[in-house]
């Protein structure tokens, strides 16, 4: 029995190590929320409105969206197809790779998997991180992406802040003055923004919780289904024990 | 039925192959959970062929298709996603088996007399698994499919001479392209496969030959009863049948675990990179092989000297060449009257023990990117990993040893 135990840790180990491994840098940590339908569907929204211009999804399928966040054909027709692709396609963009580079220096990247490959931490941070740069092509930089050839999109909502915002930093307490520092993301704004910050940091919890969908829609029905195998193998746990104890009772 | 089963007996030995290699094979009653990877390493192999098949199914293998019907598999597949993970953890899991089967082995001495064969039947496994789960690993088209088959394929180039041929010749192109991932494809599902079902039959063909081995490395055909009949034997059906369906259910929750909960592991199982198309253009910050490999990886990148006027690469491909080779030679290098570990001296228990722990330790050194400390580390290790083997014939028999007893021992 002991020896069952020490195998049955080591194969736990690489869950142990990769439960301590990860981590990254200075983000924001952003914890996903699938089972909020709202949430989803508000991303789904701004991702449509403010992403879909430059960046496709092309391993998505609209109908599939449409189905996982509950939005029916019609209403997502008329407000989340913006080309003239059916329902059923794949959500590609019309912008020309080419000419795309020419203007930003770099094509924009498809962001069907980009929260599998980032993590929605990284997400959620550089959506937020813009700040004003007019050495950069677009007066804007990043402070998770350094140089970014993005400009800020949603500069309108989120405003633009004068300098590298607070990512992934502590409120700290300034000792001679008894301040609060860095409570703010942004300490001094160049452009105001029509959101509050509150609100833009829920504007943009629900982008990169519809990206994490966007990026493994199974994620949606995975680890429901595991709880039955689960069961399942639980089941037949039970009879594969008693079935060894009857048939072995007699060996010593 | 039985009429059937006389029918069919009368043309083809289906009845004395049955007896032979299960109702009537003997095999020792005081196995212990040690000796379950086999079964398990079985039971994956069964899991990768079947999934494997319905993967090839949707799988579109060119340099054009193959990422995005990975994702199609993943999205628009019924249950592809599920299909896709059982297989990625298999691969995982597969090695993990097969180490602990291996070091079963090493701890009971199951490689010695008779069962040499055997041994290198289960190490030519272990090197067309390699092969195998390096070609499946392309097959995604993933950023780290490709530039993990670049810097392996390119170890080839290291040769002097002939390298940079050789790997032409690998990848059927200037670099790794839809050439290369066309071979690795039918080799993937065709070819690797054939050769590893035939050398699984040898391996289980040339055990049943001379019968198993044991935690107490007696052997058991020494004590027969009247019948002749080994006393200590039982016969695998339906004594371990049924014994190996208790372990089967834990290792089936914990994959299930995996597949359901972690199919990533956290980068370890599947590579964060890999969720990007590869492009030849840009390189990944840090490319890391996965976990089965890193304990030869860091082996490669111990060798940081140049030495004989041969390029310090040449000889990183050397040793982890011979790294692998020297396992083929164990049953000759261990000069030990006995075989388990429980009667072995304290020399060979301790050396067991660190080999075991600078294996695992190299394994962790070659996922991490090179520092001056972690590569003198990984020198460490791959000393104590050679000094293992080419000290073994020197201190297994000096040693002493404690006594076997005549019949095997049950808790």
């Amino acid at each position: 029995m002991k020896q069952l135990l020490t195998v049955i840790l080591a194969m736990c180990m690489p869950v142990v190590a990769a439960a301590a491994g990860g981590g990254g840098g200075n983000l924001d940590s952003m914890e996903p929320d699938l089972s909020d339908r709202a949430s989803l569907q508000r991303g789904a929204q701004i991702f449509t409105n403010n992403c879909m211009g430059c960046h496709s999804a092309e391993y998505s399928r609209y109908k599939r969206v449409a189905k996982d966040l509950g939005i029916p054909q019609e209403l997502y027709e008329q407000n989340l197809i913006f080309t003239d692709a059916r329902f059923g396609e794949l959500m590609e963009i019309a912008m020309p790779e080419e000419q795309a580079a020419s203007w930003f220096g770099t094509a924009p990247p498809d962001l069907t998997l980009t929260a599998r490959v980032n993590g929605p931490d990284w997400l959620y941070s550089y959506l937020r991180a813009f700040y004003k740069d007019e050495t950069r092509p677009h007066g804007v930089n990043n402070a998770v992406f350094d140089n970014v050839g993005m400009p800020h999109v949603m500069v309108n909502q989120g405003g633009l802040c004068a300098e590298p915002p607070h990512i992934g930093q502590e409120p700290e307490v300034d000792p001679s003055t008894g301040e609060v520092v860095g409570d703010d993301i942004c300490d001094d704004w160049a452009i105001e923004g029509s959101m509050e910050p509150g609100e833009f940091d829920q504007a943009m919890y629900d982008l990169t919780n519809f990206l994490v969908y966007l990026g493994e829609p199974a994620l949606m029905d995975r680890k429901r289904i595991g709880v039955y195998v689960l069961i399942f193998i639980g089941v037949f746990f039970i009879f594969a024990y008693l079935l060894n104890r009857e048939y072995w009772k007699d060996i010593h | 039925m039985n009429k059937l089963i006389q029918w069919v007996d009368e043309r083809l030995p289906v009845v004395d192959a049955f007896e032979r290699h299960m109702s009537k094979y003997y095999a020792p009653k005081n196995f212990n959970v040690w000796y379950v990877f086999g079964v398990l390493s079985m039971l994956v192999l069964v899991n990768q062929l079947l999934t494997g098949i319905w993967l090839t199914m949707m799988y579109t293998p060119t340099a054009e298709g193959a990422f995005a019907s990975v994702e199609y598999i993943m999205r628009d597949v019924e249950y592809g996603w599920l299909l896709r993970y059982m297989h990625s953890t298999g691969a995982s899991m597969f090695f993990l088996v097969v180490y602990l089967h291996m070091f079963r082995g090493l701890m009971y001495g199951s490689y010695q007399k008779p069962r040499e064969l055997i041994w290198i039947f289960g190490m030519a496994i272990y090197l067309i698994l390699m092969a195998e789960a390096f070609m499946g690993y392309v097959l995604p088209w993933g950023q780290m499919s490709y530039w993990g088959a670049q810097v392996i394929i390119n170890l080839f180039s290291a040769i002097p001479g002939i390298g940079e041929d050789l790997a032409l010749w690998i990848r059927g192109d200037y670099l790794i392209s839809g050439a290369t991932l066309n071979r690795f494809f039918a080799l993937h599902v065709v070819a690797l496969p054939i050769v590893l079902l035939g050398l699984v039959v040898l391996h289980i063909l040339a055990l049943h030959e001379v019968g198993s081995n044991n935690p107490d490395g007696i052997d058991i055909k020494k004590n027969k009863d009247a019948d002749g009949k080994p006393k200590d034997g039982i016969p695998f059906h339906p004594y371990y049948t049924v014994h190996d369906l208790v372990p089967i259910a834990v290792f089936l929750a914990v994959f299930a675990i995996i597949v359901f909960y972690f199919p990533e592991m956290g980068g370890y199982f599947i590579e964060k990179p890999n969720f990007q198309e590869a492009d030849p253009l840009q390189t990944p910050d840090h490319i890391a092989p996965v976990w089965y490999f890193t304990p030869f990886y860091a082996m490669l990148r111990a060798i940081t000297f140049n030495l004989f006027g041969l390029s310090s690469q040449f000889w990183g491909v050397m040793v982890m060449g011979a790294a692998i080779a020297i396992l083929f030679v164990l049953p000759w290098l261990d000069r030990s009257p006995v075989r388990s570990m429980r009667y072995k001296g304290w020399f060979s228990r301790g050396a067991l023990a660190l080999f075991a722990v600078s294996f695992v330790m190299l394994g962790y050194l070659g996922a991490e990117p090179a520092t001056p400390i972690k590569t003198m580390l990984a020198q460490i290790g791959t000393a104590i990993y050679f000094g293992y083997f080419i000290l073994m014939p020197f201190y297994t028999r000096m040693e002493s040893t404690k006594p076997v007893p005549e019949r095997v021992t049950t808790k």
